[in-house]
């Protein structure tokens, strides 16, 4: 009976491992075919980064070889073949002497790319002028406008979900303000246009119905989704013993959260923030729609600025392919994408190995 | 201070914030509502602009953006499948490769839209399209310009990372018994991802789906310059004809019309269906994803 079993065992063991070699000595097409289709597709994600980043500073790139005189030539031979963005390569060796001429320090608009640094866009006009200085500043006012008031309130809303709601209240409040994520920008845009720019100057009394701050308080909006979800995933991701701990000693819950939960807090709310500057940086719409559109230089919140990402939302349309505007146009896309490309990885590697190196030495 | 006092404030504060985020919410819905709501019938639903766009219905645009988020939405899904499926069966977590997808992932996703218009208009029409042009067509402009096509594939890169996430979360919930059950009883690791893991994780690609449907449908700026149109007296009939979009249309009558308040009700009525549109797929996503979820506890 024993020495049956046994050998029955025995034989099905082999066959097990028979299987076992079988499996690993086969080679199935259908697998390998399958494994190698899926990462080269998987790759596709890597390859449009770098297409993105090749093809934005592609555009860009003639606005450093050319002159105003080649300029106005190159337009002139797109003008006429519609040739596409090689043609603004080719004349540069033309006027040789021309581009040995023209000093180069000089800033009186010669040269388009000695004009990127002065303090005027003026990019239609007779003698244009691409001073992206004033677009620079516009968005960096704004920015600081929305973040000022996205910021605060996306921070404050989190704590009260992570730290006070009561469950039952939580699971209402998370999803009617993730809501605002769900906002098509163009809908804040119109509502920021219709509704807040006239609320906003019969309480403010301004001159200009459309401003930094309408413009800047609308981004917020956009913004606010992202810091609070964020902030709100950093804060439940402390440890729930120290809140415990914090609470056991006699601190409130209010002292728990504010000198407790939220310093652990920090790196992963940086890492919210700063994707929210990314998001309000780079936000085209409504900008477009309630800021006013004007390049001006002023620190008045109140009054108009054009966002570089505007500039190239309303201006893209009515360039010719490839001359001078159209390569601005460009440069400052490559500049905002630099921008937020630095800002995702600033968030994901220097915050997050800070939240994990945070959790993990205190353990 | 009193203590229990300044507890009371602080956490009456952050409540505050709480409230006036969802009374920004509610005024733009209430705002929406109200302006659009009394417009909103059939006739506008179903008619052609009239009279220089001050007066008819919205049908082209919204037959626009439905053609335009299909098209995107074909082009976007498989590769987003492959790569979550990439991402959650193939690649360890700690190998180069899927720390770079991952990555390039998550900068998609923050890139702002406006990047991917000019990256449409540079690559599609400006390489792509211009060299189809003088290969196939003898220089002939044809796809070398902006076009329903091009503006669908542009979208579809924006809305890949939203596909690629949810279809990843679905994948990580089927529980790893179903899978081992599967390789013990002699299917391949191919066979096991083909009858096991996509089958549990048709929910995750439709719930990816739909987000990407609604994401695509609200977003104007990568379709600026590569294919929306002011006014078409036509639908589009082939990939190379533009085409008008819901959220353009909204752009365009609220800033660049000549008598923007004569367009008021139009205006009010076509953020009243984007926002309608966005919502209800939004809504439906929101339902499956809580099931995923549930299930995955």
């Amino acid at each position: 009976m024993d020495s049956k079993l046994e050998r029955s065992m025995n034989k099905e063991l082999k066959s097990a491992k028979e299987v076992v070699s079988f499996n690993k000595r086969k080679f199935r097409f259908s697998d390998w075919f399958a494994e190698k289709v899926i990462k080269t597709v998987a790759f596709l994600s890597i390859a449009v980064v770098i297409l993105i980043f090749i093809f934005v500073f592609r555009e860009a790139f003639p606005i450093f070889k050319m002159d105003k005189n080649e300029a106005v030539s190159t337009e002139l031979l797109v003008q006429e073949s519609y040739g596409g963005a090689e043609t603004a390569n080719e004349p540069v060796k033309t006027t040789d002497t021309q581009v040995d001429n023209s000093n180069k320090v000089q800033t009186t608009g010669e040269k388009p790319s000695s004009t990127l640094f002065s303090k005027t866009w003026m990019p239609v006009s007779d003698n244009p002028r691409y001073g992206i200085w004033p677009l620079f500043l516009g968005t960096l006012k704004v920015t600081i406008i929305s973040l000022l008031f996205a910021a605060p309130i996306s921070i404050l809303a989190a704590i009260y979900t992570a730290m006070f709601a009561k469950p039952r209240i939580r699971e209402v409040i998370k999803p009617v303000i993730e809501l605002l994520a769900g906002f098509p920008s163009v809908v804040i845009g119109f509502f920021a246009l219709m509704v807040m720019a006239t609320v906003f100057q019969s309480i403010f009394g301004y001159a200009s119905r459309l401003n930094a701050f309408v413009g800047g308080i609308a981004m917020g909006l956009a913004a606010i989704p992202i810091i609070y979800t964020l902030t709100e995933d950093a804060l439940t991701a402390v440890p729930r013993t120290y809140t415990e701990a914090s609470l056991g000693l006699g601190a409130s819950r209010r002292q728990t959260a504010f000198y407790v939960v939220l310093p652990a807090a920090v790196p992963g709310i940086f890492a919210a923030v700063v994707l929210g500057i990314g998001r309000i940086f780079g936000e085209t719409m409504i900008a477009l729609m309630a800021t006013g559109n004007a390049a001006m230089i002023s620190i008045n919140p109140f009054d108009s600025v054009r966002t570089l990402s505007a500039t190239i939302g309303a201006e893209m349309a009515e360039v010719v392919f490839g001359d001078t505007h159209y390569s601005v146009l460009f440069l400052i896309g490559s500049l905002l994408f630099i921008f937020t490309f630095a800002l995702n990885a600033l968030a994901e590697f220097y915050f997050r190995n800070l939240v994990i190196r945070r959790y993990q030495s205190k353990k | 201070m009193n203590r229990n006092l300044k507890d009371k404030m602080v956490e009456s504060l952050t409540g505050i914030s709480v409230l006036l985020i969802i009374f920004i919410i509610v005024s733009i819905l209430a705002v929406t509502i109200a302006g659009g709501w009394p417009n909103l019938n059939w006739t506008f639903l179903s008619e052609f602009p009239k009279d220089g766009m001050t007066k008819g219905g919205i049908f082209p645009a919204i037959v626009g953006t439905a053609v335009m988020t299909l098209i995107m939405a074909v082009a976007a899904v498989p590769f987003g499948v492959i790569t979550a499926i990439y991402l959650a069966e193939y690649a360890s977590e700690k190998s180069v490769i899927a720390k770079s997808i991952r990555f390039a992932v998550k900068t998609l996703a923050v890139v702002p839209s406006i990047i991917f218009g000019l990256f449409g208009l540079g690559f599609f029409i400006g390489f792509i399209g211009k060299n189809i042009d003088g290969i196939f067509n003898g220089g002939e402009l044809k796809w070398g310009q902006p076009n329903i096509l091009w503006a669908s594939l542009t979208m579809a890169l924006l809305t890949l990372p939203v596909v690629i996430v949810s279809v990843e979360e679905a994948i990580r919930t089927i529980p790893a018994d179903m899978r081992e059950a599967s390789l013990a009883l002699g299917a391949t690791k191919w066979q096991t991802i083909r009858k096991v893991v996509i089958p549990g994780s048709v929910s995750g690609i439709l719930t990816g789906t739909i987000l990407a449907i609604s994401r695509g449908a609200g977003e104007v700026a990568p379709i600026l310059f590569t294919g929306a149109a002011y006014f078409l007296s036509d639908l589009p009939h082939s990939l190379s004809d533009q085409f008008m979009s819901l959220g353009y249309h909204i752009y365009i009558m609220s800033t660049q019309s000549s008598n923007v308040d004569a367009t008021l009700p139009i205006q009010f009525a076509t953020t009243l269906v984007l926002l309608l549109l966005t919502f209800s797929l939004n809504g439906i996503a929101v339902t499956l994803r809580y099931r995923i979820r549930k299930r995955a506890k």
